[in-house]
């Protein structure tokens, strides 16, 4: 579980978030969700510590992490894993090196039982013959899951994506996100999902945050969006036309 | 003010580099990589540099000499020290700024740019370390190096262009000027500015990569930062140095 309490972050003056407090279940896909540029990889990122809040605390179970200095704070870091934006893949390193950097860093295990670890995790994403491929060779959604793979390598109690499907076509992205909701309720992980995609929401949505202009402005399930009457979140879920012909037919 | 926000960032970036390292043999494997990617990969154009420069020099020495009483192993002579004082350590440190330099500051630009750097600081690794030192203590430890290759193949160069070449002085000529006056702290001297350069090339254009933002545009513009800055700050302490060790 993971709580946040209160946390305001701004950048030169401006407010990127305000007064946000959520908890995100254990074994539970959390999706954070919200228009471009409302501050959705802002507060993943602050939540893990790559941005440093200006006020409030972050709680990982009962550990205070925004209290916490960069030596105590490593020790939550190796039960993390994060699937960036754009996978964040090392470019020199083949995937089967991307996959064990992981073990490489923080286990004394033997080249043997790290490559084991590794083709473990690559399997667990429908990755096969592809340890030698360089990241440019492959396709968006191999890479994707790719870096679900490295995210996954060190057992992770915590899993965080940030639009772990933006730039893939819909099939491919349904995969992902399921691939995202198994690997969630198999190793019971915290997961946090950042998203825009209201496919993401239907599919694998157990709790949904929405934020708006920096604001959390409604939580729920993905179920309770299309009763909500909240302003923003329906401008925000009825934007399209299909989405819209969906409420009409929604009895 | 935006020089005293850079130097503050720079040590302090500079005191995350020099950390302890936290597993050094992995560190180790990517000190031998960039050995390669820095050193290695740098002696072609330190060879094409220097044979030209040792061979323009003595030509350029030779049809300047006019006054037939100055005796013509001077421009063996001559060669040498300025290959020693000036050409092979400054000159060279400058070709390797652009080269090193804008290889240092994109390759790293990129890895911000694409999150690759956030992805290490979040598994808890010290990417300043991790990315930096190894290519610091690389580049620290092979330019010297380079810079005594540069050296011999440049006076070699010279004997090609001034005496194969051209009939500018005999091969004999040549080599008593070689012989002639040689201080050997010059050398030192020499090796002393190469280090400091090569500190200064490749920190400067580390630090110009990691503090990147943005896109593609703005990791093009680091790597042209990266280069002037550490172009013009070996220019200076090239002044600063010769004052100091030669003055
Ligand atoms: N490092 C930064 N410095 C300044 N402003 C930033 C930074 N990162 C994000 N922002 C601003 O914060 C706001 C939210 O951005 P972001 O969290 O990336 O949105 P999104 O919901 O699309 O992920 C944007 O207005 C963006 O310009
Ligand atoms: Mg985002």
């Amino acid at each position: 579980m993971i709580e946040v309490r209160n946390i305001y972050k701004s950048f030169d003056e401006v407010e990127v978030l305000k007064d946000i407090s959520v908890v995100f279940e254990q074994g539970k896909t959390n999706l954070i969700i919200g228009q471009s540029g409302s501050g959705k990889t802002v507060l993943l990122k602050s939540i893990v510590g790559l941005h440093e809040i200006d006020q409030g605390e972050i709680l990982y179970g009962d550990r205070n992490f925004s209290a916490m200095n960069f030596r105590a704070r490593k020790v939550i870091r190796q039960e993390i894993g994060m699937v960036f934006q754009g996978g964040a893949l090392f470019d020199s390193a083949t995937v089967e090196e991307n996959v064990m950097y992981p073990l490489d860093m923080f286990t004394d295990q033997s080249t043997e039982e790290k490559l084991e670890r590794a083709n473990f995790c690559l399997k667990r994403v429908n990755i096969e013959n592809a340890n030698d491929k360089y990241p440019s060779e492959l396709s968006g959604g191999m890479r994707k899951r790719v870096a679900i793979a490295r995210a996954i390598s060190l057992n992770p109690k915590y899993l965080f994506c940030d639009e772990p499907n933006s730039g893939l076509d819909p099939k491919t992205s349904i995969l992902i996100d399921n691939l995202i909701k198994e690997i969630t309720e198999e190793f019971q992980t915290t997961t946090i999902v950042n998203t825009h995609d209201m496919n993401s929401v239907m599919e694998i949505g157990d709790k949904v945050v929405f934020i708006y202009k920096g604001v959390k402005c409604w939580e729920g399930s993905s179920q309770d969006i299309f009763d909500s009457d909240n302003r923003e979140l329906n401008s925000f879920v009825f934007a399209s036309k299909l989405t819209k012909k969906i409420k009409n037919i929604q009895p | 003010m935006k020089l005293l926000f850079h130097l503050g960032r720079y040590s302090r970036l500079l005191a995350k580099v020099f950390a302890k390292p936290e597993k050094k043999r992995i560190y180790f494997r990517q000190f031998l990589i960039e050995l390669d990617r820095l050193g290695l990969d740098s002696v072609g154009i330190v060879f094409i540099i220097s044979i030209f420069m040792g061979a323009v020099i003595t030509i350029q020495t030779g049809l300047n000499l006019e006054n037939p009483f100055i005796p013509l192993y001077l421009i063996g002579y001559g060669t040498r020290d300025s290959m020693i004082l000036e050409f092979s350590s400054t000159i060279v440190s400058l070709i390797l700024a652009g080269k090193v330099g804008s290889n240092i500051a994109s390759e790293i630009g990129t890895m911000r740019v694409t999150e690759q750097i956030d992805a290490l600081e979040i598994m808890g690794v010290n990417s300043a370390s991790y990315l930096i030192l190894p290519k610091i203590l690389a580049a620290v430890f092979i330019n010297p190096f380079l810079v005594i290759l540069s050296i011999f193949i440049g006076i070699w160069g010279g004997w090609l262009g001034g005496c194969v070449l051209t009939d500018v002085l005999t091969t004999d000529a040549y080599i008593v000027g070689l012989r002639y006056a040689f201080v050997p702290f010059y050398i030192t001297y020499s090796l002393f500015k190469t280090v400091v350069f090569a500190f200064i090339i490749t920190s400067v254009s580390a630090y110009m990569g990691y503090f990147t933002e943005g896109g593609a545009l703005e990791v093009g513009r680091s790597s042209t930062k990266a280069v002037v800055y550490s172009s013009v700050l070996i220019l200076m302490f090239n002044l600063i140095l010769t004052q100091l060790l030669l003055a």
